[in-house]
């Protein structure tokens, strides 16, 4: 079980929150993306050994949406971050593989 | 016979107990455990094995007893696989060995035994192939009556379970030598600290061990240990608790056993069981070490026992494991084990060691006691049935065969010791890796993943003075770690016990004849019954992996997870492919450590509070009427209202025609209601829905679709505007939660400027759906402040008034396509309303009705439900539904993706009615649609989505998607139906009032 800190309500259970997926998704411009861009925003995502940065949402307590820099060797939690804000620098934080 | 010794041991003699075992009757003490017990009355034929019904025994004292599986107790508490080592003895306890039909002494399935040639590693994978239509009907059932372990109880459990969260600072697991230094050292900081043990009492190895801890006997230097440990504030113990599962970020879970012990005495208050969930900032892992056995012919004979098994009862239970027992070790501490058994009393015949020169201090010792020494030699064959006789010793040769020199020897039982290995299982689960250590062939914790310390035998240090020193300094520094103290160990105890010994790892002790060659079986893992010659066969047929040998071989796979056959197993293949062990690999342990009943996962969340049920403020009106409830999420939902007499059927109809002729009344309270206010709120709707939201003028409703960036449906609903900054939505029942969700993830991940609030107001209105034509008779007689006529207020509009003195708001709306107003009030006033309605409507003949005349009113008027026509590849235009999708906005959810060629495609599965040419058949919903009859493969064309009898087309309809369906109306089909098929021809998926006329009643 995971123990994420919620920017919002501290450190709470894994079952408390909803994974969102890889983090720093932007929507394209739809008129400016061909399909395969689309498709590519819509289906493809990293799957990195290392850091991975995500989204959750604290859906049991304050519903916000969050970032968060999680090792997928170990699964420590490296960096929490709000929406919009740049992925951290953090140590070893260049991933392998992709 | 009787194996109790006179004195000694820490059973309570003045509380004789009596039980039963596979049908016969005998006595123990307070403090046994069953295993004791029997042993203590001279039993060690408990069960039969797995695959080949071999007589089995008791091998261990411990968790990681492989083959006295039992079955406790009987009816609704009888409990399957439960290991005899782990059961305590109570008053009245009966069991009975695993695997044994009739009887574990005669066993009429052991000819499975003999027929060993025909089972060799894999069978089932080779034996049972062909013919593939055999294998469903006559092997798999055959293998499941003869291979089963115990038996699920049939009952419903009837006990209480619960579940119990703890936070600490330090967690021990373990409650041995290092275990409770640890905790000591970690208490006296003032840090939390909570300490698991699987026994009833503290002590762990050192209750089999007869050495002095700090000027005391072991055992009571643990109760001292313990004592002091409940003095300490902020210290819990926990024994009769197995911690069985390590995840991640430190969270742990362990099973609390509160009642077990105390059989039918124990009190009715009392839950059974509890499962613990832990989140501790640092963990001590002082699970101690298990000893190996040493793999030999037919080694798996009721009375071959590891010797510090053995060494346990004898101490400790003061039961000898046999009255002629022969020893076979590779190593000197096994030597001490003899000489507790000569302390005690009892006799041991021969010690037989496989290294050519040993120099175990005890080794002279026991001669003088007339022990006979057997040196560079092995166990070569065991005698006996139904337990060991004699057993065949043998000079080792130069080349690792057997040289000249046979002996044979009888005895009533043997015991072995092969080393020890280091209890990493949960070590493995917290995702750690192992190393290998050659001189004494074990697997060590190596790189820790976790805040995690590794404490005494688990981490290799098996000396005991090493392991109270190493659970010290493992406390002190888990609970520096966490904030606690200095970091620095206190002083351990001293003891009298010796350094550890010497020991040479032996794997594979040749027999009589070559390894599986004859009838004698070498056992690597004596619960799955896999055998050396079963390993070195899947070697030879070019399994190389480890993963795939396990699989292949099943071993390390039974309910122990191959604790005491795992090493032997590895060090076998790892011979067989000339390699070296750590090059062959190590399969991980997984959760749990020992079994975990289902009762403690499920704790209370059984029955009733299995999952909340949500009732709507007219459920009880419902309940009265004799409704029939539909479960929609977690929504109980009425279905149809039966009158005496009535079937499902019948009462459909008359719901439907009522409707249809005059008024009924839904309790729509269920829909997903969400409030969403703010500058932006047009904006976002616009974005968020297919057609456009900001157009829509104040009072007025717009049904819409919401489609993702995939372009496929996933919720419609009708929205209304309140005010310019104020829209109520609704959504599908099931799928309020997630549509909330999915608008507070776009506003707050993707269009955080837009200054918008979505909040959910489900529960805070009651919804009655008042449809027919006689709707606003209905409802003027309770609302004369509404002006309800079509000009006044028209078709998709919103209005807010007073309904039986009750502040509502009123939509027209229609998913019946009849006349209907859909009237929200404060939820606590829903009855009221409800009970107003059906008042002022009784003298039209006013009928509640449920979800399922629902479905079929707006099935006959083409109106699709999502998740029933839909299916996440549907889109609008797939629907038919391009008049709701805009031409004019730029850009919403769903757009970018139906440019795409796919989503183009003339054949796209399209929403189409289906009208079957018998109009008596209703087909199946999920029925399969067909060109033509045929003989199989026959390609698919569609399926039918919904399907009703209807009152008012007087026939059944049916909707469904086809592919190019839109372009094919009139044209035959076929749908499967009870392996027939039925001839039905495509239609337009609006079955009734196709103009629309009926809306304004």
């Amino acid at each position: 079980m995971l123990w994420i800190d919620c920017p919002w309500c501290g450190a709470r259970p894994e079952t408390e929150y909803r994974y969102g997926g890889e983090a720093h998704i932007a929507r394209p411009d739809p008129a400016a993306t061909d399909d395969a861009g689309w498709a590519d925003y819509l289906f493809m995502r990293t799957n990195p050994k290392g850091v991975h940065a995500e989204r959750w949402m604290h859906r049991e307590g304050c519903r916000r949406w969050f970032n968060v820099l999680r090792s997928t060797v170990n699964n420590e939690v490296l960096a929490v971050y709000p929406m919009g804000a740049p992925r951290p620098d953090v140590p070893g934080g260049e991933a392998e593989g992709g | 016979m009787n194996c109790r010794l006179e004195s000694g041991g820490r059973i309570d003699r003045t509380q004789r107990l009596r039980f039963a075992f596979n049908g016969r009757r005998y006595r123990g003490f307070a403090g046994d455990t069953l295993a004791s017990a029997l042993i203590a009355n001279g039993v060690h034929l408990t069960s039969r094995s797995f695959k080949y019904h071999r007589p089995r025994g008791i091998l261990t004292a411990g968790a990681e007893e492989p083959s006295a599986l039992v079955q406790l107790g009987e009816g609704a508490r009888t409990e399957p696989n439960l290991r005899a080592t782990q059961v305590e003895l109570h008053d009245g306890l009966v069991a009975a060995g695993v695997n044994a039909w009739p009887s574990a002494s005669c066993d009429l399935a052991a000819w499975t035994g003999r027929l060993a040639p025909l089972f060799p590693a894999g069978f089932y994978y080779k034996t049972f192939l062909w013919p593939a239509s055999f294998w469903k009907a006559v092997y798999e059932p055959a293998i499941r009556r003869m291979a089963g372990l115990g038996r699920a109880p049939e009952e419903p459990d009837p006990d209480i379970y619960d579940r119990m969260n703890v936070h600490c600072d330090v967690l021990v697991v373990g409650g041995g030598p290092a275990g409770l230094g640890a905790a000591l050292a970690a208490g006296e900081t003032g840090a939390r600290v909570l300490l698991v043990d699987e026994q009833p009492a503290l002590g762990g190895a050192l209750q089999g061990l007869r050495h002095r801890v700090d000027g005391m006997d072991g055992a009571e230097w643990a109760q001292a240990a313990a004592a002091r440990l409940a003095a300490m504030p902020e210290v819990q113990v926990l024994t009769r608790t197995t911690l069985f599962g390590y995840y991640d970020h430190n969270t742990l879970a362990a099973l609390e056993r509160r009642t077990d012990h105390l059989g039918p005495d124990a009190p009715a208050h009392l839950t059974r069981q509890r499962l613990w969930t832990v989140k501790a900032r640092r963990v001590v892992l002082a699970t101690g070490a298990h000893e190996r056995p040493l793999v030999f012919a037919d080694n798996d004979r009721p009375g071959v026992m590891l010797a510090s098994a053995a060494q346990r009862y004898v101490n400790h239970f003061a039961a000898l494991p046999g009255r002629l027992p022969v020893l076979f070790t590779n190593n000197d501490d096994a030597y001490e084990v003899a000489h507790d058994i000569v302390a005690a009393g009892g006799k041991v015949l021969a010690v037989v060691d496989c290294r050519p020169e040993p120099a175990a201090p005890l080794a002279a010792t026991l001669k003088e006691a007339g022990v006979a020494l057997y040196t560079g030699a092995v166990i070569a064959a065991t005698h006996g049935t139904r337990r060991v006789q004699a057993v065949t010793v043998a000079a080792l040769g130069e080349d690792g065969g057997l040289g000249g020199g046979r002996w044979r020897i009888g005895c009533d039982s043997v015991l072995v010791s092969g080393g020890w290995n280091p209890a990493v299982h949960l070590f493995c689960q917290s995702a750690g890796r192992l190393t290998f250590e050659e001189a004494r062939g074990i697997f060590l914790p190596g790189e820790a993943t976790q805040a995690l310390e590794v404490a005494g035998a688990a981490a290799g240090s098996f000396g005991l003075a090493a392991c109270l020193a190493d659970g010290a300094a493992a406390g002190a520094r888990a609970a520096h770690a966490a904030g606690f103290g200095d970091g620095r160990a206190p002083p351990a105890p001293p003891s009298d016990a010796p350094e550890p010994g010497a020991i040479a790892p032996f794997w594979l002790a040749p027999g009589l004849k070559p390894v599986g060659h004859g009838k004698a079986k070498h056992m690597v893992d004596h619960q799955d019954d896999v055998t050396a010659a079963d390993i070195r066969l899947a070697a030879r047929e070019g399994f190389r992996s480890v993963e795939h040998v396990k699989r292949y071989t099943t071993v390390g796979m039974g309910t122990d997870q191959g604790k005491t056959a795992n090493v032997n197993g590895l060090a076998i293949l790892a011979d067989a492919l000339g390699k070296s062990v750590p090059e062959v690999g190590f399969t991980t342990y997984r959760p749990p450590y020992t079994p975990v009943t289902f009762g403690a996962l499920a704790g209370r969340d059984r029955g009733a509070l299995m999952d909340p049920v949500r009732r709507t403020a007219m459920h009880e009106w419902h309940e009265a009427a004799g409704a029939v409830f539909e479960p929609v999420g977690q929504w109980h939902r009425p279905w149809w209202y039966p009158r005496r007499g009535e079937d499902k059927h019948a009462a459909v109809a008359r719901e439907c025609r009522a409707v249809r002729a005059a008024v009924g009344v839904l309790d729509a309270s269920t829909l997903g209601k969400i409030d969403i206010r703010g500058p932006d709120a047009a904006t976002l709707l616009d974005r968020l829905y297919t057609n456009a939201f900001s157009t829509l003028k104040v009072g007025r409703v717009r049904y819409g679709l919401m489609c993702g960036d995939d372009g496929m449906v996933f919720d419609d609903g009708t929205t209304a505007r309140l005010a310019e900054d104020h829209y109520l939505m609704t959504t599908t029942t099931g799928n309020a939660a997630h549509v909330l969700e999915w608008l507070e993830e776009w506003v707050q991940t993707e269009w955080p400027e837009l200054r918008v609030w979505c909040t959910s107001v489900t529960e805070q209105w009651a919804t009655l759906a008042l449809a027919g034509p006689k709707a606003r008779d209905v409802l003027a007689a309770v609302a004369p402040g509404l002006a309800l006529d079509a000009d006044s207020f028209p078709f998709m509009s919103v209005r807010e008034g007073t309904v039986a003195g009750v502040g509502a708001r009123v939509f027209r709306i229609s998913f019946t396509g009849e006349l209907s107003f859909e009237i929200n009030v404060p939820w606590h006033h829903g009855r009221h309303v409800w009970e107003a309605l059906m008042e002022a409507g009784a003298a039209h003949g006013i009928t509640p009705y449920g979800t399922e005349a629902m479905h079929v009113l707006r099935a006959e008027r083409g109106f699709i439900i999502v998740g029933q026509e839909t299916d996440g590849t549907t889109t609008p235009q797939d629907l038919g539904m391009d008049w709701i999708v805009s031409k004019k906005k730029a850009d919403f959810l769903g757009k970018r993706a139906w440019i795409r060629e796919d989503n183009k495609r003339a054949d796209r599965k399209q929403l189409v009615g289906i009208l079957t040419d018998d109009p008596k058949v209703v087909l199946a919903e999920g029925a399969q649609l067909v060109d033509r009859p045929g003989r199989p493969p026959v390609p698919m064309i569609g399926h039918v989505t919904s399907s009703y009898m209807s009152p008012a087309v007087g026939r059944s309809i049916a909707l469904a998607l086809v592919k190019g369906g839109r372009a094919r109306l009139g044209e035959a089909v076929h749908a499967n139906q009870a392996k027939k098929f039925v001839r039905c021809t495509i239609a337009e998926p609006v079955f009734y009032d196709p103009e629309g006329g009926k809306r304004d009643g």
